[in-house]
C-alpha cells in the first residue's frame, strides 16, 4: 500500500518535511496509516495537502523527541458549547501549516450503519473545509474528523448538519454513545438497541451541546451480557440487553452439535464453563438448563448458536458508574436496575424517565470533576438509590455487607417494605396472567 | 471568521443521533430483530440465518482507523461493487461488507487481499488494537497510538486473519495513564515515571491552581511561592506519577524523553460469557517508549500471546487462564518478572492479595 502511484502529484520536493521515522511504518502486512497520511500530503492542489505535509513534518518530530506538541484551547459552532477539540501546535515556528489542527466530533448512526453514498458525502465535505484525515471510529464512538482550522469549522459543521449529522460531546455535558449491531444483526439482541441509543440521546442533546454537568456522562448500549460495545467498563449508564424466562433450547440442534464436536468437548467447553453449574447434558445427548440459576451470561449460547438462544420475555439491565483511570483509578459499574422490560414505547419511555432522573441526580449532586460512580462510592450506594426512587434488590452485590458497622434500628421497617413489594410483584404477576 | 459571516450565522440543526435505519443495508432492515441464528463459514467470514430463512454474509476486515478520504472512498468502492453501497464498522474499527449471495464472498476476499485490508477478526482471533490518539492529536499523551498499533498488528497479521487462540484476544493500547483505550486481555499503556517537571514561571499564568490541586489522586500537590510568584510544587515522595495534573496545568510536564514507559497489563475482559468482567493487572513495567517500532513492548506482547495460545484451553480468555494456572506460571511461560511493584497498593488493595492457603507450585 506505498504511494508509489502519487509520485506525480507530489508538491516539490523541497518542500517536503523528510519524515525518516514515519516512513518505516509504511511496511508490513497492516494497512499504514501513513500511506494514508502521504497520500493526502501529495493531493495536487487540494487546500489540505499544505496542512498535512506539516502535520506529517510534526508527528515525525513528535517520534524523534518522543514529546507530543498539541494544546487544548476553545473552539465552538454558533450555538453550541462542545464537539470540538481544538488543538493548537507549540511548534508552529516550525509546521505552520497545521498550527490549527481541530477534531469535529461527530455522533454517528447506532451500529456504525453507513452508505457508500453517505461516507463519500462526508469525504467530500472533509476535502473542502478540513485535512482529508478521518478516525473511524472514536473510543466514545464518534466519527472523528481530524484536522480542521479554526476559520473553517463552522463551515465544516454546517456542511456535515445539513446531511444529517450533528456534532457529539466533548467538556463536562453528555457524550456521544455507542450500540452494537444488535437487531440489525445478530440473534442475541435482547432489545431494539438503535431505538434506545436513539431516544435517549436526542432527549438530552441540550446536555450534550452545552455543556453543564460537573463532568462527563456515557450512556453504551449493548444487546446482551457480551457486552460488544464495553459499556460496563466505559459507560455512566451502562444498557445491557437480558431477559427473564427460560433459555430456549433446540434439542435436535444440540444432539447436532454433539455429534459434529463431540461429546467430551461439549462438556469441557459447554457444560463445564457454566458459572452457575446449571447446565446437565443427559446420556441421550439432550441438554437440561436450571434457568433459575442460571446468570444469563450468554457462553453457552455463544458456543452453540444453533441450539440454544435468549428466551422471549426480553429487556434491560442498567448499570451505574463504569469509568477510566481518573482520577480514582478504573471502575466498572454497578448493577441498579436488574431488570426494564423494553418492548413497547411506554417500556423505552420509562427507560428515558430513569436516565433523565439519573442524569438530574449527577447534576445537582457531583462535585466538579467528578464521574457518577465515585459519586456513588462518595455517598454509599443506599443513598444513590433512594435519590433515583430504587429499591435495594440482591441482584446489585457479590454478597451482602461484611461490615457490622452500620446502624440498623429500622430494619424492621425496611424488611417490612421488602415483603410488601414482594407480595406487590406476586400479586402483579398473577394479575397481568 | 470574518464579521460578515459572524452578522448571519446559520442557526444548528440539533438533529441529534441520525436515523440507522436509512443506511442500514436492506437484508439487515427487512429482518431487524428476528435473526435465528449465525456460523462462520471462515475466519473473516460470519453468516446470519434469519427466523424468515434469508441469509446475510459478513466479510469482516481491517483497517488503519485513522483513515485518509481516499482510502475511505476504495472502501466505498469495494462496498458499491460487492455489497449492495451499504457498510458498517466494528467496535474495534474493522469494517463489515454484507452480502446475501454467496457466491460474492470470495471474490470480495480477493479484491480485500489486493488492496490491502487483511480479512478476519472474527471468532477466537487477534482482533484490532482498539487504540487512542496519541502524538497524532491528543494534547498530553505520552507515546503514539497510530504507530504501536500498526507495528503490533503487523507482527499479529496471522492471527488476525485465522480463529488459532483458545478464545478472542481483545488487546488495546492508551497513550496515558488515564488509560482512554481501555481493559484488554492485553493492555499496552504508558506509565509515567517520574514526577512533572514544572515550569514555575508559567503556572499562575496558565493554571487554576486550586482545581489542580484537587485533581491530584493522592494529595501531593499544594500552592507554593517561587521567586515571589505564585505556583505549586510537588511533595515527590507522595507523587504516583499518574499525570492527572498534566492537562489541567500544561506547565507541569509530566511527559520525558527516557522516564515515560510503558507497561503490558493482562486480563481485562468486557464480556460477562462465563467470568464476570474483569480489569486488566499489571505484567511488567518500564519497557522503553521505542519509537518507531517499539521492538520490545511487541517482543513481550508476542511472548504472552504465544503462552496463552501454547497453554490456554478452548474459550478460555486470557485472565480465566491465568486464573486457573495461577500467576507464578503465568510469570515464569512469559520469562517475566513478579514485584514488589505488582503488589496492589491502591484503595481496595486487600481485595486483591491472596487471603487463603490456596497456592500454586
Amino acid at each position: 500500500m506505498k504511494d508509489g502511484d502519487h509520485k506525480d502529484g507530489k508538491a516539490k520536493d523541497a518542500e517536503i518535511h523528510p519524515t525518516p521515522m514515519l516512513d518505516q511504518l509504511e511496511d508490513g502486512p497492516w494497512p499504514s496509516f501513513v500511506t494514508g497520511l502521504k497520500r493526502l500530503r501529495d493531493a495536487k492542489g487540494e487546500q489540505y495537502a499544505p496542512m498535512m505535509n506539516d502535520l506529517m513534518g510534526q508527528l515525525n518530530h513528535s517520534y524523534e523527541n518522543r514529546k507530543g506538541y498539541w494544546k487544548g484551547g476553545v473552539v465552538s459552532v454558533f450555538g453550541y458549547g462542545g464537539g470540538i477539540i481544538p488543538r493548537y501546535s507549540e511548534v508552529a515556528d516550525k509546521f505552520p501549516e497545521s498550527k490549527e489542527f481541530h477534531t469535529l466530533r461527530v455522533m454517528p448512526p447506532p451500529g456504525f450503519h453507513y452508505t457508500t453514498e453517505i461516507l463519500r458525502k462526508l469525504c467530500d465535505v472533509w476535502e473542502e473545509h478540513g485535512s482529508g484525515l478521518i478516525a473511524l471510529h472514536g473510543q466514545s464512538g464518534d466519527i472523528m474528523l481530524q484536522g480542521c482550522t479554526t476559520e473553517n469549522t463552522q463551515a465544516a459543521f454546517d456542511a456535515i448538519n445539513e446531511m444529517g449529522f450533528d456534532l457529539g460531546g466533548a467538556g463536562p455535558a453528555l457524550r456521544t454513545a455507542m450500540s452494537c449491531v444488535g437487531a440489525a444483526r445478530c440473534e442475541h439482541s435482547c432489545y431494539d438497541e438503535g431505538k434506545a441509543h436513539r431516544q435517549i440521546i436526542n432527549a438530552f442533546l441540550d446536555e450534550m451541546h452545552r455543556p453543564s454537568l460537573p463532568y462527563k456522562f456515557k450512556f453504551k448500549f449493548s444487546g446482551c451480557g457480551n457486552d460488544c460495545v464495553n459499556a460496563i467498563h466505559r459507560a455512566d449508564f451502562a444498557v445491557i440487553g437480558t431477559w427473564r424466562d427460560d433459555i430456549k433450547i433446540n434439542q435436535e440442534k444440540v444432539k447436532e452439535h454433539i455429534a459434529d464436536v463431540g461429546r467430551k468437548y461439549t462438556i469441557d467447553t459447554v457444560v463445564n464453563m457454566c458459572p452457575t453449574r446449571a447446565i446437565s447434558l443427559h446420556d441421550d445427548d439432550t441438554m437440561e438448563i436450571d434457568n433459575a440459576s442460571c446468570v444469563r451470561c450468554m457462553h453457552c449460547i455463544n458456543v452453540m448458536t444453533k441450539a440454544l438462544s435468549p428466551g422471549d420475555d426480553k429487556g434491560v439491565s442498567v448499570m451505574i458508574g463504569g469509568k477510566r483511570s481518573l482520577k480514582v483509578g478504573d471502575m466498572m459499574g454497578i448493577m441498579v436496575k436488574p431488570f426494564i422490560k423494553l418492548e413497547t414505547q411506554e417500556d423505552f419511555d420509562e427507560l428515558e424517565e430513569f436516565a433523565e432522573t439519573c442524569i438530574e441526580f449527577f447534576a445537582d449532586n457531583a462535585l466538579e470533576h467528578e464521574r457518577v460512580g465515585e459519586t456513588i462510592d462518595r455517598i454509599g450506594l443506599p443513598a444513590f438509590l433512594e435519590a433515583v426512587g430504587v429499591e435495594a434488590d440482591p441482584n446489585m452485590v457479590n454478597h451482602p455487607r461484611t461490615s457490622s458497622y452500620v446502624r440498623t434500628d429500622d430494619f424492621d421497617d425496611e424488611a417490612a417494605k421488602w415483603f410488601e413489594r414482594k407480595a406487590r410483584d406476586a400479586g402483579m404477576t398473577v394479575a397481568g396472567e | 471568521m470574518s464579521n460578515e459571516k459572524a452578522a448571519t450565522p446559520r442557526p444548528a440543526d440539533e438533529v441529534g443521533v441520525p436515523d440507522h435505519h436509512q443506511y442500514m443495508h436492506p437484508v439487515l432492515e427487512k429482518n431487524h430483530g428476528n435473526w435465528a441464528y449465525h456460523d462462520r463459514p471462515r475466519a473473516g467470514v460470519l453468516r446470519h440465518v434469519s427466523k424468515s430463512g434469508d441469509e446475510i454474509f459478513t466479510v469482516r476486515a481491517g483497517t488503519q482507523r485513522q483513515m485518509d478520504v481516499f482510502t475511505i472512498r476504495k472502501l466505498c468502492d469495494i462496498g458499491d461493487e460487492f455489497a449492495d453501497g451499504h457498510i458498517r464498522f466494528t467496535t474495534r474499527s474493522n469494517i463489515e461488507f454484507m452480502m446475501s449471495d454467496e457466491a460474492k464472498v470470495q471474490p470480495l476476499i480477493d479484491k480485500l487481499g489486493e488492496e490491502g485490508f487483511p480479512v478476519g477478526g472474527t471468532g477466537a482471533s487477534v482482533s484490532m488494537i482498539s487504540h487512542t490518539q496519541g502524538w497524532l492529536h491528543c494534547d498530553i499523551p505520552g507515546t503514539d497510538a497510530s504507530g504501536v498499533v500498526k507495528g503490533l498488528m503487523d507482527m499479529l497479521h496471522e492471527e488476525f486473519i485465522q480463529e488459532k487462540m483458545p478464545n478472542r484476544v481483545r488487546i488495546t493500547t492508551s497513550c496515558c495513564q488515564i488509560n482512554c483505550g481501555g481493559q484488554g486481555d492485553i493492555a499496552v499503556n504508558v506509565q509515567y515515571t517520574k514526577p512533572p517537571k514544572i515550569n514555575h514561571d508559567l503556572v499562575a499564568n496558565v493554571c487554576e491552581r486550586p482545581a489542580v490541586v484537587a485533581r491530584c489522586p493522592v494529595a501531593a500537590i499544594r500552592p507554593a511561592m517561587v521567586d515571589g510568584k505564585p505556583t505549586l510544587e510537588i511533595d515527590e515522595k507522595k507523587c504516583v506519577c499518574c499525570g492527572a495534573c498534566y492537562p489541567p496545568c500544561p506547565p507541569m510536564q509530566i511527559n520525558g524523553d527516557d522516564s515515560t514507559k510503558i507497561a503490558i497489563w493482562v486480563g481485562g475482559k468486557h464480556s460477562n460469557a462465563r467470568s464476570k468482567p474483569t480489569f486488566h493487572k499489571l505484567a511488567v513495567a518500564n519497557l522503553p517508549n521505542n519509537a518507531p517500532h517499539w521492538p520490545e513492548v511487541n517482543a513481550v506482547v508476542k511472548r504472552i500471546i504465544k503462552a496463552y495460545k501454547k497453554d490456554a484451553k478452548h474459550w478460555e480468555r486470557m485472565g480465566e487462564w491465568i486464573e486457573r494456572i495461577g500467576w507464578n506460571r503465568f510469570f515464569e511461560m512469559t520469562e517475566l518478572a513478579f514485584t514488589k511493584h505488582h503488589l496492589d497498593t491502591w484503595t481496595g488493595a486487600r481485595k486483591s492479595m491472596n487471603q487463603s492457603a490456596h497456592i500454586h507450585f
